[in-house]
């Protein structure tokens, strides 16, 4: 078969791209069911992009969820084996809220990498992070945190629980303005405003980092990623920006946000969450991320302009082979064609041709 | 192609006093301070793009990246609670979100108190911190009247000098959150467009600075 990349919309080629990149990374197609039990998703709510979940009662009684979220159920199956890691990929449906607040059915692809995590395992899923997003566009960045740092930070100020969920949302805003304003202008405040105001390249971010007495254990984990992504050419792509968060009831260390110009939200979210695990009763760490295909709608190309590459117009009567060979010449060329009598209503071509007997004259050239 | 930067601009007085400064950081477009009905203007020689929305729609154009950045209220922010970064406190169209009443009222906590507004997500927040009960009559103007008519207990709205409540023999009975113009940026945009947007807050740093 003769795969026509044209053919293919920006998210399914997305999805072929990236499961070749995770196959040849060793990481293996973990394929599942469409159904959960509903009682893993209320356990663990928050760590839902939306708490809404499609219920129903199954044939023998029990409560069921269409999977909202894919993670989850990897995580149930893993078992723990020291010093190896599981390398698993999803490519699935998963079902919840969309913009409008109705449901949608969403195409997802992610990894997990789940076991005994160590400085490989997590370089290795950011480095496949940054890869992924390659693949999809030229134009793409790659945001990376460390939640040790800033939970550190945030440690310092001695805060109510309310006010932690406050100022970790003006973290994830930006605003620096609102920090000031809950934290006041202690020193940990004047350091978590520096460190809300700092971001972009990975060594100069370190640098400001060494002057705020983070952990060593923290910026180490955070230089190595740096040393490496400045070796593979990636600086001008890969930044540390702290307004990465993530809920710290699961996540842990190292996360990361991808982007892509033209999408206006961010294409890939992951992250280290053994918090997760430990809430699950495991006992080893996970690191995964996903990538959300179906925000990639937005990358539409101008070619979605037309309904038809070129348009043949012919008459009553004519000949039905005249046709036919006439439409398969220009199938035969790449370009898509349609033959009709009449041009439709709305109906949008580049080329527009007449076909009487077997001569054919163009009309139209709009492209 | 230079990529232009798109800003959305909230129709009115603040939104000129916000281009003002847009301006002064190198962005100017000097066609859209001129009597026009048009509503978007661009200056390719600054790669800029402004156009005005309504002041409590600046968030949705931002957070679904039709702007890169824009200003709009905290009142909006905390309202629809878009997903943008929140860059800069203008500290311009200084306002508060209030609980008002009429002056007799007195809060009964037995019963459930009846809150009018078009703040619905602000209020029921609000309250709900504090562990009361109510019930939010979303209106979408005239606030004020619904507590006069008996069609509300109180009223959360926004109090810029009194006036209105004055009028309306309504007296402020609680302040819920200070309010003030924001600067605000979807989050993709910050990425691509960092320069530019910096170059912005930058300016309005400086603005802020020469204000005091």
């Amino acid at each position: 078969m003769i795969l026509n990349d044209k053919s293919l919309k920006s998210d399914e080629r997305a999805i072929f791209a990236l499961r070749s990149l995770y196959d040849k990374y060793g990481y293996s197609q973990y394929k599942m069911s469409k159904f959960e039990e509903y009682d893993l998703y209320v356990r663990n709510k928050d760590f839902l992009i939306s708490p809404s979940v499609i219920t129903f009662t199954d044939t023998d009684g029990r409560l069921m969820a269409l999977k909202p979220d894919v993670t989850l159920s990897i995580i149930k199956n893993c078992h723990d084996i020291e010093g190896a890691v599981q390398k698993m990929y999803y490519n699935e449906n998963v079902y919840r809220p969309g913009g409008s607040g109705t449901f949608r059915e969403i195409m997802q692809v992610g990894l997990e990498c789940i076991g005994d995590i160590d400085g490989y395992s997590v370089l290795e899923v950011v480095l496949l992070a940054a890869k992924s997003l390659e693949s999809i566009s030229e134009e793409w960045v790659l945001d990376i945190s460390h939640l040790g740092v800033v939970s550190e930070i945030i440690g310092r100020l001695e805060l109510s629980d309310g006010d932690v969920r406050k100022v970790l949302k003006c973290v994830s805003e930006k605003n620096v303005h609102g920090i000031g304003e809950i934290c006041g202008d202690s020193d940990a405040a004047k350091a978590l405003r520096t460190l809300v105001s700092t971001y972009g390249e990975p060594k100069k971010v370190i640098e400001t980092l060494r002057t705020l007495s983070v952990s060593e254990c923290c910026i180490k984990e955070l230089s190595e990623i740096a040393e490496e992504i400045a070796s593979r050419g990636l600086s001008g792509n890969v930044r540390i920006d702290f307004s990465v968060t993530d809920d710290i009831k699961y996540y842990n260390g190292i996360v990361f946000r991808g982007f892509i110009n033209g999408v206006s939200q961010s294409v890939l979210s992951g992250g280290r969450y053994d918090n997760l695990l430990a809430r699950m009763g495991k006992s080893f760490g996970a690191i995964g991320f996903a990538v959300y295909l179906d925000r990639l709608e937005e990358l539409s190309s101008n070619e979605e302009k037309y309904d038809v590459d070129t348009l043949i117009l012919y008459d009553e009567g004519e000949n039905a082979g005249n046709v036919s060979r006439a439409v398969s010449r220009i199938a035969e060329t790449g370009a898509s064609v349609s033959a009709m009598r009449k041009i439709p209503e709305k109906f949008r071509y580049k080329k527009l041709l007449k076909l009487s007997g077997s001569e054919v004259t163009q009309l139209e050239n709009n492209a | 192609m230079k990529t232009m930067l798109n800003v959305a601009l909230p129709k009115g007085r603040l939104g000129e006093k916000v281009y003002n400064m847009f301006a002064a950081a190198g962005f100017s477009c000097p066609e859209l301070l001129e009597e026009s009905r048009k509503l978007i203007f661009e200056n390719e020689a600054t790669g800029v793009r402004y156009f005005w929305v309504k002041p409590s729609d600046v968030a949705i154009y931002v957070e679904r990246g039709a702007a890169d950045i824009g200003v709009a209220g905290k009142d909006i922010l905390l309202e629809y609670a878009p997903d943008v970064y929140e860059l800069f406190d203008l500290n311009l169209g200084k306002c508060r979100m209030a609980v008002a009443a009429p002056s007799n009222f007195r809060d009964n906590p037995e019963k459930t108190l009846k809150v009018a507004t078009k703040f619905s997500r602000i209020a029921s927040d609000y309250y709900r911190r504090k562990g009361r009960d109510i019930d939010i009559i979303h209106l979408n103007g005239s606030i004020e009247i619904a507590p006069i008519l008996g069609l509300s207990d109180v009223i959360v709205d926004i109090v810029e000098t009194g006036t209105t409540l004055r009028e309306n023999n309504l007296e402020v009975f609680e302040t819920i959150v200070p309010i003030s113009a924001r600067l605000i940026a979807n989050k993709s945009s910050f990425k691509f467009k960092s320069q530019q947007i910096e170059r912005i807050v930058e300016q309005m740093r400086k603005s802020a600075e020469d204000m005091k």
